[in-house]
């Protein structure tokens, strides 16, 4: 008796042709993230503060995200024409969606349709592809485009409409932020009255650096009290489209964190450096800065520090380099607030910074597993 | 005004201190450098290829200056150049032939099996790490170009996953070579024109099951012209030591049966018209 | 002991498949194969040497009889699976890709055994060079991948003092389940080998690390293993817990240096498959001839794990398994994470074969050359600490020095930075690439040093 298998001649095997068989290197198993599931979410972190820009400044803001979603995914898939790129999976993985969500919402709402064609223009093309597209660009394409547009368009880029609720009667210093008496403006703002075209004011950052000091009072009072610090909170305030509703901000940061698509330590740090700082000199010298909490509050900082400042591709890989990172960009925006020609400097740190990544990364690896101390190659 | 004044003098003694400084490191860090080193420079082509063995030109030129290599072991340059350096130094320019670089392969993806689906790295040597590869046989052209990056000339095209040498623009340097895994490209003498573009050791019969191109070895270039062509085992070579090469005239007597045998023009038009037909 | 309460163990760094894979299998009890015609058993089935080949084809065997002896000390004997005839030496498609030198025995059908070995119950009071020696003749090799010939492992360097042996259940590769079942379904041979190995090194510390998801195979040895006088350790289900280093990080803290072995440390690593195979090779006096081999995926009709003897070609395993539902893409030897993907059917199964694994094309990684988006998810998942996209990118850019000086050869190749990486690059095999040329370039160097 034979103890063959009696399985032998087996029908119904529908093995492929072994020259078939896909040969690759291990690991044979992904996880399920990849690129456009990163960029999905990332637009949906976004969504909160898209919502309350749209919100707060409504039909002229929401004009501005879409220019700026199409004319970025347009220039995305021009440059990947005009360069002989995949067109389909270059739009497909989402970044140029991305960048434009995030240009629109650094941008003032009402500009005209050409401010968000020139700033897609400079993100796209300056700020990404002219390294090789996504990945190898150094700076954030956005405040390629944003620094762009505030060199070139510099008036349009700082006219700023009023909030919704900055003209109600309740709102505190109105006269302050550029705006008439509350009588007049209620008059002015609604859709009836036809004879103005567009109402305007002025951001807090940029009140706070041209107030001048009266003797014997603080400097910044107008603008820097606890009645005005709830309105900054709650986004009721001049500036661009997504960056002056914290709470929105805040959500988004913290969807961002769940996601695992930032390292916290980013906005921490930064935020926080920004803080200390403000504190420091506004301890010591109270007429040359507003409070810190003003600090926190106002201008680009929340929607630098949670979106633009942790953008993957151009902050520094490890913890620590992430630290020293965020760090430099507070440093960078204080003394840009304080002393420099411009109110508002996140841009300008988070870039100045961006260059410095590569230094970082080289500086502060991580030690690898089994080194005690870092020691000479042989 | 006044601050006017103040930076005027500030920048002037800047200048005035840092010239100082500049002065006096000339003078006392100059590095004495040889003139003929940047004479023989001038001369040398300047690219940098390190087909002589040395780490660039300037390397090269300090070498050849100083007597321990001749002129003409650059490559790239042509008599001419290498009797107007061997002049200017008034050395001998050095006996020599040329050389350039062949791939040793003719199983682009229409004459060989691609047997494998390969998943990853765009890269030869990594693919041969992966089982050998997208195609069937082991000791061909992967074709995946790591010797068309690695030319500095661009001489290397790399068409239907099979590397080629443009001979117009090959200069032999020699760095395709070293960047083969699979040691599919020779460097043959400069004035040859027909080579065996089959690199496999392997018997006819396995050869043939993998690729239509490769030699099956089967000696009919070798009874034909017996100085000209040597074949061991299953693989037949061109003798580059012969004293008349092989042209066009005797690959169109000999007739490979499988064309692994052929002229470089030959070579290079089958390969460009490859798999046209198929698409009709 | 209060299962709650205990401390799990673990390492830093590392990422978490999905575990589904192993449901598959590790509910289904090992099978014994059938006997085949056929078997070709590789010759170089262990690292290092291969062993010299003392038959002749015509010749008859008998299961159990010698093939290939020893041939040097990083070498490791052969054994016939079965009685039959050496039908010749050939090449068969090996493991690696390259074709590789085979035994090709015809079976008879008989299946009989000779004795190679006296077994030796008694072993506490035997002399543990002659259990070394029955290790080393009974053909022993590291089971759980990298087939080291065991006799190497347990003969410590002079200079080196051992005191903790670790036995490495970890089984963290997803869909591999064989020394799941194997602890779960022979806990004493297990433990036995362990405390044979134990005494073979003269060490009483012993440890099993075990990954909690195998919970009931902790249970089991834990019923015996204050008998052995051996301690089970859970540790978190976090792959690569099983690769050594971080095993024994997890288990004793301490920190192997870079470079450097397990005993460096004062420890011993082996696989629980291996402790097996000494309990068969000492009490029982058989040599390895077969193993526990999980064949699983989802296209398989009936996934399990399988005792197949060495010799044995996939496609049989394929067929115990009832064949496929679907068209596979991918046939991998070993398990998905590091395993070996195979271009044959006729591969043959050998010692370290743990997994015979076909995916589909939607289950099986498809890499592509995406450009990297310095996520950083790749730095936070590699076991060793390393900046592996910053280290695929230089090579990639040809900078393999500055790879080397950034410590590219203290990599696992576990695919931890392959696993997570969103742009699906090819991690894994660009650092090898860097880690061939780089010995490459050493082993150059060392011979013109040695010339001069």
């Amino acid at each position: 008796m034979s103890l063959f298998s009696d399985k032998k001649e087996k029908t119904g095997l529908r093995l492929p042709d072994a020259k078939h068989l896909v040969l690759s290197s291990s690991p044979h198993l992904s996880s399920s993230a990849d690129e456009g599931r990163i960029m999905l979410y990332v637009i949906v972190s976004l969504l909160p503060a898209v919502a309350a820009g749209i919100w707060f400044f409504g039909a002229p803001a929401l004009r501005v995200i879409l220019y700026s979603l199409v004319f970025c995914i347009g220039a995305e898939a021009l440059w990947c024409f005009l360069a002989g790129k995949p067109v389909w999976r270059t739009i497909g993985d989402c970044s140029a969606a991305v960048t434009g969500l995030l240009l629109a919402l650094n941008l003032p709402p009402g500009v005209p349709f050409y401010v968000p064609l020139i700033g897609a223009v400079l993100a796209i093309w300056l700020g990404k592809q002219i390294y090789g597209g996504l990945g190898n660009n150094p700076f954030n394409p956005v405040l390629v485009g944003r620094v762009g547009l505030l060199i070139a368009l510099p008036a349009l880029m700082t006219t700023w409409s009023p909030a919704r609720g900055m003209e109600s009667a309740e709102y505190p210093q109105h006269a302050v932020f550029g705006m008439a008496e509350p009588s007049a403006t209620v008059t002015h703002a609604t859709p009836e009255a036809k004879e103005c075209d567009l109402v305007t004011c002025a951001t807090p950052l940029g009140v706070a650096s041209t107030s001048v000091a009266a003797p014997g009072k603080y400097r910044f009072e107008k603008v820097d009290n606890s009645a005005m610090w709830k309105e900054y909170f709650i986004g009721r305030q001049g500036g661009c489209i997504g960056e002056t509703c914290a709470p929105a901000l805040l959500l988004g940061g913290i969807l961002l964190v769940l996601f695992n698509l930032i390292n916290w330590r980013v906005p921490l740090y930064f935020a926080g450096t920004v803080g200390v700082l403000t504190a420091i000199i506004h301890y010591f010298a109270p007429q040359m800065t507003p409070t810190p909490v003003f600090h926190l509050l106002t201008g680009g900082l929340l929607l630098g520090a949670i979106f633009m400042a942790t953008d993957m591709v151009t902050s520094p890989i490890s913890g620590t380099g992430c630290v020293i990172f965020a760090i430099g960009c507070g440093i960078i925006t204080t003394v840009i607030r304080i002393w420099g020609n411009y109110p508002e400097g996140v841009s300008f740190s988070i870039l100045f910074m961006n260059a410095l990544v590569p230094l970082i990364d080289r500086w502060f690896v991580k030690r690898p597993f089994g080194y005690t101390r870092r020691r000479k190659e042989v | 005004m006044s601050g006017l004044i103040v930076s005027a003098l500030v920048m002037g003694v800047l200048a005035l201190v840092l010239g100082t400084a500049i002065g006096i490191f000339v003078k006392f860090f100059k590095v004495k450098s040889d003139p003929r080193v940047e004479l023989v420079l001038e001369l040398l082509p300047g690219a940098n290829c390190g087909g002589c063995g040395c780490a660039g030109c300037a390397d090269f030129a300090k070498a050849v200056a100083s007597g321990k290599l001749q002129p003409n072991r650059c490559p790239v340059s042509s008599r001419e150049q290498v009797n107007a350096i061997a002049f200017a130094l008034g050395v001998d320019p050095g006996e020599g032939f040329a050389r350039r670089a062949v791939v040793c392969c003719s199983g682009d993806k229409y004459q060989t099996q691609m047997r494998k689906f390969y998943n990853g790295a765009i890269d030869c040597a990594a693919a041969n790490m992966i089982g050998g590869g997208p195609k069937g046989c082991r000791y061909g052209c992967i074709g995946m170009g790591n010797c068309a990056h690695a030319c500095p000339f661009g001489a290397i095209e790399v068409i239907n996953s099979l590397a080629v040498v443009h001979q117009e623009l090959c200069v032999g340097c020699g760095k395709c070579v070293t960047a083969c895994p699979r040691g599919v490209i020779k460097l043959v003498p400069a004035n040859s024109s027909a080579h065996v573009y089959c690199n496999s050791p392997e018997k006819g019969a396995t050869k043939r099951s993998l690729c239509h191109g490769g030699c099956i070895g089967c000696g009919k270039c070798e009874r034909a012209y017996p100085d000209q062509f040597t074949k061991t085992g299953f693989l037949a070579s061109v003798n580059y030591e012969a004293e008349k090469l092989p042209g066009a005239e005797e690959i169109e007597a000999i007739k490979c049966p499988t064309g692994a045998l052929a002229s470089e023009a030959g070579h290079y038009e089958s390969e460009k018209n490859a798999g046209k037909g198929e698409n009709k | 002991m209060n299962k709650s309460s205990r401390k799990v163990m673990s390492f830093t760094g590392g990422i978490h498949p999905v575990s589904a894979g192993k449901k598959l299998t590790n509910t289904h009890a090992v099978h014994t194969a059938p006997l085949l015609e056929r078997y070709t058993v590789l010759v170089q089935e262990n690292a290092g040497k291969a062993p010299e080949v003392i038959i002749k084809p015509g010749d008859k065997v008998l299961k159990y009889q010698l093939l290939a002896k020893a041939s040097g000390f990083v070498s490791a004997n052969l054994h016939s699976p079965t009685s039959g005839e050496v039908a010749g030496i050939i090449e068969v498609p090996g493991p690696m890709g390259v074709p590789a030198l085979a035994i090709d025995i015809r079976s008879d059908g008989e299946d009989r055994e000779t004795d190679p070995f006296e077994p030796i119950p008694d072993w506490r009071s035997a002399e543990p060079q002659l259990l070394l020696d029955r290790v080393a003749d009974a053909g022993l090799v590291g089971m759980g991948g990298a087939s080291f010939p065991t006799r190497v492992k347990l003969t410590i360097p002079p200079g080196k003092k051992v005191d903790t042996l670790i036995l490495n259940g970890a089984e963290c590769e997803p869909y591999l389940s064989a020394d799941h079942r194997l602890m779960l379904e022979s806990p004493c041979r297990v433990l036995e080998g362990a405390a044979i190995i134990g005494h073979i090194l003269g060490i009483d510390k012993i440890y099993i690390g075990i990954e909690i998801n195998k919970h009931d195979a902790i249970a089991e040895l834990e019923r015996f293993s204050e008998d052995y006088g051996i301690k089970i350790i859970p540790l978190q289900v976090q792959y690569p817990q099983g690769s050594e280093k971080q095993l024994i990080h997890a288990i004793v803290n301490r920190v192997v240096p870079p470079g450097g072995l397990p005993a460096d440390v004062g420890c011993v690593v082996q696989n629980v498959g291996t402790a097996a195979a000494v309990s068969d090779a000492v009490t029982l006096g058989i040599p390895l001839v077969e193993r526990i081999v999980t064949v699983s995926g989802k296209v398989l009709k009936d996934p399990g794990n399988w005792k197949l003897r060495i010799g044995t070609p996939v496609i049989k395993a394929i067929e115990f398994c009832g064949g496929v539902t679907d068209e596979p893409s991918k046939l991998i030897l070993g398990g998905p994470m590091m395993g070996f993907a195979q271009n044959s059917y006729e591969v043959p199964i050998s010692k370290n074969t743990s997994g015979v694994l076909l995916f589909s094309r939607r289950r099986a990684l498809n890499y592509r050359s995406g450009s990297c988006i310095r996520c950083g998810r790749c730095v936070q998942g590699c076991p060793m600490g390393l900046c592996t996209c910053l280290l695929a990118t230089a090579i990639e850019g040809g900078r393999i020095d500055l790879a080397e000086q950034n410590h590219v050869m203290d990599c696992l190749e576990c695919g931890s930075c392959a696993y997570v990486c969103p742009a699906h690059r090819p991690l894994v095999q660009t650092l090898r690439l860097a880690k061939a040329e780089i010995r490459r370039q050493r082993a150059a160097a060392a011979k013109a040093n040695s010339g001069k």
